[in-house]
C-alpha cells in the first residue's frame, strides 16, 4: 500500500498529454510501433540454469536450484516447482526493503500461474520415491533493474533458467528399494527438466478512451507509471496457440474483442520469443558440450575420490556423503569423468572410461538422514570443495 | 473424473451453463457506513466498507483522488482442513491487490479527493469461486454506502471440463485443475475489468468460455441491481415519505 505511493514519480499533464497524442498516431515515445518489444538479450552463466535477460533497460536474473525433499501429502508422486521473487531498492527506489511488496508477490504469482497451472514443467518425472522423495525445484528471480515492463523480463529469464537446469541423476537401491544414490555430475550427466512447453508472457498496456492497445514496454518509470493510470493485461500464451494464464486486475475496462484481439497479438508475439528463447539455449547447450570435450583434451583424468571426512556415527564408508550434490546446479562445475553409462540427456559428451575412479555414490540409508540435509548441505559442500582443492 | 455426467448433469445436479443459487444482502456489519454479505451455493462472503473518510496516514493521501484500501482474508473454519492461515501470504495478498483495483476502476475517486475509502473482505465459508463472490459482495457493500461509481462490478467465474464450458465452478470442480476464467464487468459498459485465468486453453475455445462467464456476470448485476432496488424501497418505506 505505501508502496505505490512511495517516490512514484509523477509525470506531468503535458508529457502524458505528449504521450497520448503519439500513441494516436501509432508511434511510442522512444519511436517503436504499439506492438514491438524492445532489444531482448538473453545470456547464460557459467553453470546450468542461471540466466540474465535485458529487455532494453529491464535487467532480470534467474537461477534454478533443485533439492531432495518430501513431496505434499496430496501429491506424493508429484515435484514441486517455486518461484520467489526478489526486488530490490537497487533496481527502483519504489521498491520496499525487507518483506516482499504487493508488486513482488503480483509478479512471483503470475509467472507462478503461468509456469505450473499449465503444466509446464512435467512434475512426474521429478519423483524419486512416491511419497518420500521428489525434486524440489526452486525458481529466484531478482530484479537489477526496472525500465518497466517486469513480468515478461522475469517470465523468459525464468524459461531460460528452466530449460538449461540440469538435475544430478539419482538411482534407487538396496534390499529394500528405498536407498537413493545420488550421482555427482562427474559420475553421470546431470538431467534436463522436461518442459512441454514455454508458457511465455506478453504484457499490454490500456491507455486512454480510444482503447488504443500498447505492449507495455517502455522506457524508465513512464511505463510504470502510465500503465499506473490506464490499465495492464499481462497474456501468457505459448507457441502452439494456447492461452495458459491472464492477469488484468483491475484498471480501465476493455471491450471483450479486444481481448481476443490482445491474445491473437500475444500469440505471435510468444512465437517469436520462444524461438528467441530457443535459439539461445541451443548455442548455450553447443557450448556447454564443447565445454566437456575441451577439458578432456588438456587434462589427464583426474582421480576423484569420495573425500574422507569423518563424519560421525557412519560405519559404512560410502556413507560420508558429499551432501553437496543434493543442492545441484554444480553441473559441469569439476572435471568430467563419466562412467560407462550413457547419459541420457542426449548431449555430445565424451566419455573416457577411467579404471581408477569409483562411482561416486552417495548412500542415504534411511529417511532420517536425507531430511536433515539441509543444514548439512551448504556445509558439506564448502568442506568438499577444499578437500579437492588441497589434492 | 467425470464431471459432467451422461445425462448433462454436473456433480451437484446443475446444468452446464447453470449458476448456484445466489442469495445477497445488504447490511450484515451494522457499524459500517456499507456492508453485505453474498451467497453463492455454499460460498459465503461478507464485506463492510468504512468510508470515505480522512486519511488516517498522512502520508499516503492523494491530492486529486480517493485512497483505496482492500483487505482480503478467509475464517480459518472456511475450509475443510482448518488451516490457520497467515495473515499475509502470497494468495491473500495478491486476491487483495486484485480486488483493490478492481473496485477502483469503479468507484469514481476523483470525486473524493485526499480521503481514504476501507473495503474488507472476508470469507466465511469457501466452496470455490471466492474471488467472484468477494468482488460481488464488495460492489454490493459500495453502493449499500453510498460511493459514487461508474457502474456496477460484478464478477463470475468459468471452466472448461470433460470439454464442456461450466459456468460458476465449485469447489470439486476448481481442484480438478482445468482451467479456470475469472471476470470482472462493468455490465453497462460491457466492458471488462478483471480477467484472470489458470492452466492452458486454446484461444477459441477460451473465448466461449470467457463469453459464458460475462454471460454470468450480466445475470449476477441484475441480480444484485433487484436486491439494491428492494432494500432502497425499504428504506424509503422506514423513513415514511
Amino acid at each position: 500500500m505505501e508502496q505505490r505511493l512511495a517516490n512514484s514519480w509523477r509525470m506531468s499533464v503535458n508529457d502524458k498529454k505528449f504521450i497520448e497524442e503519439a500513441l494516436l498516431s501509432d508511434i511510442r515515445i522512444d519511436g517503436r510501433g504499439p506492438f514491438e518489444y524492445r532489444r531482448l538479450t538473453i545470456k547464460f552463466g557459467k553453470e546450468d540454469g542461471q540466466s540474465e535477460v535485458q529487455l532494453g533497460h529491464t535487467h532480470v536474473m534467474a537461477y534454478v536450484t533443485s533439492q531432495l525433499v518430501q513431496p505434499y501429502r496430496d501429491r506424493p508422486n508429484e515435484g514441486t516447482l517455486s518461484i520467489f521473487t526478489e526486488l530490490s531498492p537497487m533496481a527502483d527506489p519504489s521498491f520496499e526493503v525487507g518483506r516482499p511488496g504487493e508488486l513482488a508477490i503480483e509478479l512471483g504469482r503470475v509467472i507462478d500461474r503461468g509456469l505450473r497451472e499449465s503444466r509446464a514443467v512435467d512434475m512426474e518425472s521429478l519423483c524419486v520415491v512416491a511419497g518420500r522423495f521428489v525434486w524440489a525445484v526452486r525458481v529466484d528471480l531478482h530484479i537489477v533493474d526496472n525500465g518497466g515492463n517486469l513480468i515478461d523480463a522475469a517470465n523468459i529469464a525464468a524459461l531460460a533458467a528452466l530449460l538449461t537446469f540440469r538435475r544430478p541423476e539419482c538411482t534407487i537401491g538396496g534390499e529394500d528399494g528405498q536407498e537413493i544414490t545420488i550421482h555427482p555430475p562427474e559420475v553421470r550427466e546431470p538431467l534436463g527438466l522436461i518442459i512441454h512447453h514455454l508458457p511465455v508472457a506478453v504484457t499490454f498496456g490500456i491507455f486512454g478512451e480510444d482503447k488504443s492497445l500498447v505492449l507495455v514496454s517502455l522506457v524508465l518509470h513512464i511505463s510504470i507509471d502510465l500503465s499506473r493510470h490506464g490499465g495492464r493485461m499481462t497474456t501468457t500464451v505459448n507457441s502452439n496457440g494456447d492461452v495458459c494464464a491472464i492477469q488484468k486486475a483491475g484498471g480501465e475496462g476493455v471491450m471483450p474483442s479486444e481481448i481476443m484481439r490482445c491474445l491473437r497479438v500475444a500469440s505471435v508475439k510468444a512465437a517469436e520469443i520462444t524461438q528467441t528463447i530457443k535459439e539461445s539455449v541451443d548455442v548455450y547447450n553447443e557450448n556447454r558440450s564443447l565445454r566437456h570435450i575441451k577439458r578432456h583434451l588438456k587434462s589427464a583424468p583426474v582421480e576423484v575420490r569420495v573425500p574422507e571426512r569423518g563424519t560421525e556415527g557412519n560405519e559404512t564408508g560410502g556413507v560420508a556423503t558429499d551432501f553437496s550434490k543434493l543442492s545441484s546446479s554444480e553441473a559441469g562445475g569439476s572435471p568430467m569423468v563419466t562412467k560407462g553409462e550413457e547419459a541420457p540427456s542426449g548431449d555430445a559428451v565424451e566419455s573416457t572410461e577411467d579404471p581408477e575412479v569409483k562411482p561416486l555414490t552417495l548412500k542415504t540409508p534411511s529417511l532420517k538422514q536425507e531430511t536433515q540435509s539441509p543444514q548439512r548441505t551448504l556445509r558439506d559442500a564448502v568442506k568438499a570443495k577444499q578437500k579437492k582443492k588441497k589434492k | 473424473m467425470e464431471y459432467v455426467k451422461l445425462s448433462g448433469f454436473r456433480l451437484d445436479g446443475r446444468r452446464p451453463t447453470e449458476m448456484r443459487h445466489i442469495h445477497a444482502e445488504v447490511g450484515a456489519v451494522a457499524n459500517a457506513d456499507g456492508s453485505a454479505s453474498f451467497e453463492m451455493g455454499n460460498t459465503k462472503v461478507i464485506a463492510a466498507v468504512y468510508g470515505p473518510k480522512e486519511v488516517e496516514n498522512k502520508g499516503q493521501q492523494i491530492g486529486n483522488k480517493a485512497l483505496v484500501r482492500c483487505e482480503y482474508s478467509m475464517a480459518n473454519f472456511s475450509t475443510g482442513d482448518r488451516a490457520r492461515r497467515p495473515k499475509g501470504d502470497r494468495r491473500s495478498t495478491e486476491l487483495s491487490l486484485v480486488i483493490r483495483q478492481t473496485m477502483e476502476a469503479c468507484i469514481l475517486t476523483h470525486l473524493m479527493p485526499r480521503s481514504q475509502i476501507d473495503i474488507y473482505v472476508q470469507v466465511l465459508q469457501a466452496d470455490g469461486g471466492t474471488r467472484s463472490a468477494c468482488i460481488n459482495a464488495a460492489t454490493l457493500a459500495l453502493a449499500d454506502a453510498g460511493i459514487p461509481m461508474c457502474d456496477l462490478v460484478t464478477s463470475c467465474a468459468a471452466g472448461y471440463l470433460n470439454s464442456t464450458p461450466l459456468l460458476d465452478l465449485n469447489y470439486l470442480e476448481d481442484s480438478a485443475g482445468g482451467p479456470d476464467v475469472t471476470v470482472g464487468l462493468l455490465s453497462k459498459l460491457d466492458k471488462v475489468t478483471l480477467l484472470q485465468m489458470d492452466a492452458k486453453l486454446p484461444l477459441d475455445i477460451f473465448e466461449n468460455v470467457m463469453q459464458l462467464a460475462i454471460e454470468g456476470c450480466k445475470a449476477i448485476a441484475n441480480l444484485i441491481r433487484q436486491v439494491l432496488l428492494e432494500n432502497t424501497k425499504k428504506l424509503e418505506y422506514l423513513r415514511g415519505t
